[in-house]
């Protein structure tokens, strides 16, 4: 009786510490044929985390192709089947687990396709696994791995020289490896590698250690992947972006989103993007009770002090660096359609919540992806990775993608045909004054987001009703008294407010949607109203 | 050059995978809600749905979930499951839509007439898309996970269907850290898969953590079956073909997951908790879906499947 409680309490605990698990996202990087399918089957196959009917599935298989023993790159290989088949090929996901913890393994095929798979699977990654295959020593392909890897600001690095068993365990082939590759991944700012020599095919260092490479000490694969240090460091500062606005009945209104850095707790001061008003944090609104504190990553509701016009899009922060508003950025790009990026084209980008008619002002270079020189481009390829300015119809508000991964990411999609067509890594807002020759109504425009103009009303309520509206959608707006000064306004592109007592009666809302509907002001973005079109 | 103060940089220790997975999920839910016009939940009733209906309730709180529960009946489910449906939808106050593809019900469609996988193409796969088709949904969120099967792995969270709800493996998205595309034009439509990085043992351990209600068929019990072989087969339909002689047993079993009654394999199991259903999976090293019939017709079913339109 006492020993079948005390196994319940075991299994409670083996639950208990089970639930405490942290999650680590891998990247796995190599060329075809480098090892490694067959080093994801070992994975998974010696720390028990596949399944028999799948080990007697690739064992028929195998006897089929009279590979001898067991095939294990068989256990993880449905892409093989789809490569033959002609299907597209890009990221798939693989998860396993340990005593210690989880893991989601991104694979993605060392192919022509690889930057823009490549890109994918590292945008979500904590830990890269570059493969080399000892006999071929450091290639191109590993270098543009590298370099993919740190654009896409992946914190950690596993170099793993693959096939140790035919250079016949020989250190002088590693040593010669890690110097070489070194040197290479410091240049692209990758600081954190740990090297390792391992036969995915024989097992060395993959799971275990390797008695046949006594001279190297360190931890095995699975070792290492399982005691690296996740904590992330990141910039102190707050940053959320309202998903949506929660508003079930009149006495409560929240603001819904996901924790993109930082931490924020009740109580805290807050400002908000656009409009730079301040406010309070007074609950933190979740399923299972209010929260004190809510950090980096948690999805939360968050409830303010003040009755604030928040919207989808907007950004909560707080802290002492602030985030960039801006219509016009540099960033880095990856390039993922086969339409090439054409400056003379109107995109859309989504970055955070907030999704914005943009376009493409100037390709700065282009990275050739072999010698990673940069060079001049006047259109980026699918695969391609450069450096661009960009516009957007309203502002954004971010990081630079090197200190927040969160606030620095967008996606661009191509409107004609909803597809996703680049990434974007962002790094610094532009500023104007580098550009030469007059300021032109485009050049207004792309700083303001909106066309200049006159709006007359009725009164001097009213003026200030959509003085203020305007101003709070990041307008530059004003009311202003005299005829002359709104014409100076308009000129400069930007909206003047006057009173005309022979103006039709009407409210602010409507007068703000005319201006939307006379294409002054770009409507809100349609997504956030509802409309995925 | 900004000047940042040494404590302006932090070190945050991570959350528990449950807690990512689920914060992942509820801003999938969030994000699918304020992009689409008319959303709709597939509740299939399964453990998977229990799970995505408690994360639905988590995305929207204190709202209540903002779009329908839709569940394709193929009139061969478990009674105990229909029961579970009406009892749970009614709890929690969900709206749920009801839709079976009553012609081919009308026609006589059950498994042992027409096999396993034209039976499910009329009731599940036409049954679904005629639902989506007649109520207009533009986003139709799933509950499939990415371990469940090999064709899946490379599936992504916001799957984009064509006109006609077919899933065009050459002509799917790239999915960039947590920034979905959901655009489309009128008639196309986005399964959206806020499980895709949950594990069968992760389900589990949610479920166990967050005491979610499930049907007690998962629960191991004594149920009359007939076994055939490793294979234990429900007889709740009448029209259950038996061999000769063949008399149903009393058997300590129950159902790793949930389907039609007629093609769902039960196993052999004392597991009558939620503790007792993990430390069992941790034991047994076999995949859920392989006890499931439906999944036995032929190498790469599932796939041919989902480009039809089924999940
Ligand atoms: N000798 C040896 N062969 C290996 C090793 N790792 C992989 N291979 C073999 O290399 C070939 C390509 O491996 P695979 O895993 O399919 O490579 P992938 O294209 O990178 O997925 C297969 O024939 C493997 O058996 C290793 O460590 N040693």
């Amino acid at each position: 009786m006492a020993a079948a409680v005390e196994t319940i309490s075991g299994f409670d605990q083996f639950l208990a510490a089970e639930q405490e698990k942290d999650l680590l996202r891998l990247l796995t990087c190599g060329s075809v044929d480098d090892g490694k399918s067959t080093l994801i089957g070992r994975l998974l196959y010696d720390s028990r985390n596949v399944f028999e009917d799948q080990v007697q599935a690739a064992a028929k298989a195998s006897r089929n192709r009279s590979a001898g023993s067991l095939d294990l790159s068989l256990l993880t290989d449905g892409l093989r089947a789809e490569r033959e088949q002609g299907i597209t090929i890009d990221v798939a996901y693989r998860y396993f687990a340990t005593a210690r913890r989880k893991f989601i393994i991104a694979d993605t095929p060392g192919h022509e396709q690889y930057t823009r798979n490549m890109a994918t699977g590292a945008s979500t990654a904590d830990l890269a696994i570059l493969l080399i295959d000892a006999r071929q020593g450091v290639l191109d392909q590993s270098r543009r791995h590298a370099y993919i890897c740190s654009l896409l600001g992946i914190p950690r690095y596993v170099v793993a020289v693959n096939k140790m068993d035919l250079v016949d365990f020989d250190r002088a082939v590693f040593d010669r490896i890690q110097i070489e590759f070194s040197e290479f991944l410091d240049s692209v700012g990758v600081r954190d590698a740990y090297f390792l020599p391992m036969s995915a095919l024989a097992g060395d260092n993959v799971v275990r250690g390797s008695s046949r490479m006594p001279w190297f000490q360190g931890a095995s694969l699975l070792e290492h992947l399982e005691t690296v240090d996740t904590a992330r460091e990141a910039a102190a500062g707050f940053r959320m972006a309202v998903q949506r606005v929660v508003r079930p009945d009149h006495d409560f209104r929240g603001y819904a989103g996901e924790v993109a850095s930082g931490t924020l707790r009740t109580g805290d001061a807050v400002t908000v993007l656009p409009s730079g008003l301040r406010s309070r944090v007074e609950r933190i609104a979740t399923f299972d009770g209010d929260l004190d504190e809510a950090r980096v990553g948690q999805a939360v509701t968050v409830v303010l002090a003040d009755q604030l016009d928040i919207s989808r899009g907007d950004l909560l922060y707080s802290g002492t660096a602030k985030p960039h508003a801006t219509q016009r950025f540099e960033a880095q790009i990856v390039w993922m359609d086969a339409r090439p990026l054409d400056p003379r084209k109107r995109y859309a980008i989504k970055h955070t919540t907030r999704s914005v008619a943009a376009e493409f002002t100037a390709i700065r270079h282009r990275v050739d992806i072999h010698t990673l020189a940069e060079e001049p481009a006047d259109r980026l390829e699918m695969n391609a990775i450069g450096v661009v300015e960009m516009a957007t119809a309203k502002p954004i508000f971010f990081d630079p993608y090197s200190t927040n991964r969160a606030t620095g990411a967008f996606i661009v999609i191509d409107p004609e045909t909803n597809a996703t067509s680049g990434a974007g890594m962002l790094l610094r807002p532009v500023i104007d004054a580098k550009r030469s020759g007059p300021v032109t109504a485009a050049d207004r425009m792309a700083r303001w987001g909106h066309r200049g103009g006159i709006v007359r009303v009725r009164d001097r309520v009213l003026a200030q009703g959509v003085e203020r509206r305007l101003f709070d959608r990041g307008c530059a707006a004003a009311f202003v008294e005299s005829d002359d000064a709104a014409h100076a306004l308009e000129s400069a592109g930007m909206l003047a407010i006057v009173i005309d007592r022979a103006a039709a009666e009407t409210d602010a809302a409507k007068i703000v949607r005319s201006l939307e509907l006379n294409d002054v002001l770009r409507p809100v973005d349609r997504l956030t109203q509802g409309g995925g079109i | 050059m900004t000047l940042l103060s040494i404590d302006n940089m932090i070190y945050t220790r991570s959350m528990s995978h449950l807690r990512t997975l689920e914060a992942e999920s509820i801003h999938i839910f969030r994000e699918v809600a304020a992009e689409f016009q008319r959303p709709v939940m597939l509740y299939s009733i399964g453990k998977d749905s229990s799970v995505l209906l408690r994360l639905a309730q988590k995305a929207f709180y204190p709202e209540p979930i903002p779009f329908p529960l839709l569940h394709i009946d193929t009139s061969y489910k478990f009674k105990e499951m229909i029961d579970f449906r009406d009892e749970y939808t009614r709890r929690i106050g969900a709206r749920l839509i009801v839709h079976s593809n009553r012609k081919a019900l009308d026609e006589g469609a059950q498994p042992f007439v027409l096999g396993t996988q034209r039976c499910c193409g009329l009731l599940k796969t036409q049954a679904l898309l005629d639902a989506l088709g007649e109520g207009g949904f533009d986003a139709a969120i799933g509950g499939a996970r990415r371990d469940e099967e090999r064709s899946r792995a490379k599936e992504r969270i916001y799957s984009f269907r064509d006109k006609l709800g077919q899933w065009d493996p050459k002509n799917q998205r790239p999915e960039l850290w947590n920034l979905f595309n959901g655009r489309i034009e009128p008639g196309e439509s986005i399964r959206v898969f806020p499980l895709s990085n949950w594990t069968e043992i992760d389900v589990w351990h949610y479920i166990h953590v967050e005491s979610i209600p499930i049907v007690p068929l998962y629960f191991a019990k004594e149920r009359p079956m007939l076994v055939r072989g490793e294979s234990l087969i429900p007889v709740e339909q009448p029209f259950i073909p038996m061999l000769p002689g063949e008399q149903p047993r009393m058997v300590r079993c129950r159902m790793r997951s949930l389907g039609c009654s007629p093609c769902t394999g039960a196993i052999r199991s004392d597991a009558d908790t939620v503790p007792k259903i993990i430390e069992e999976l941790i034991a047994a090293r076999r995949s859920e879906r392989e006890n499931r019939v439906i999944d036995h017709d032929q190498d790469g079913s599932m796939e041919m499947k989902k480009r039809e339109g089924y999940f």
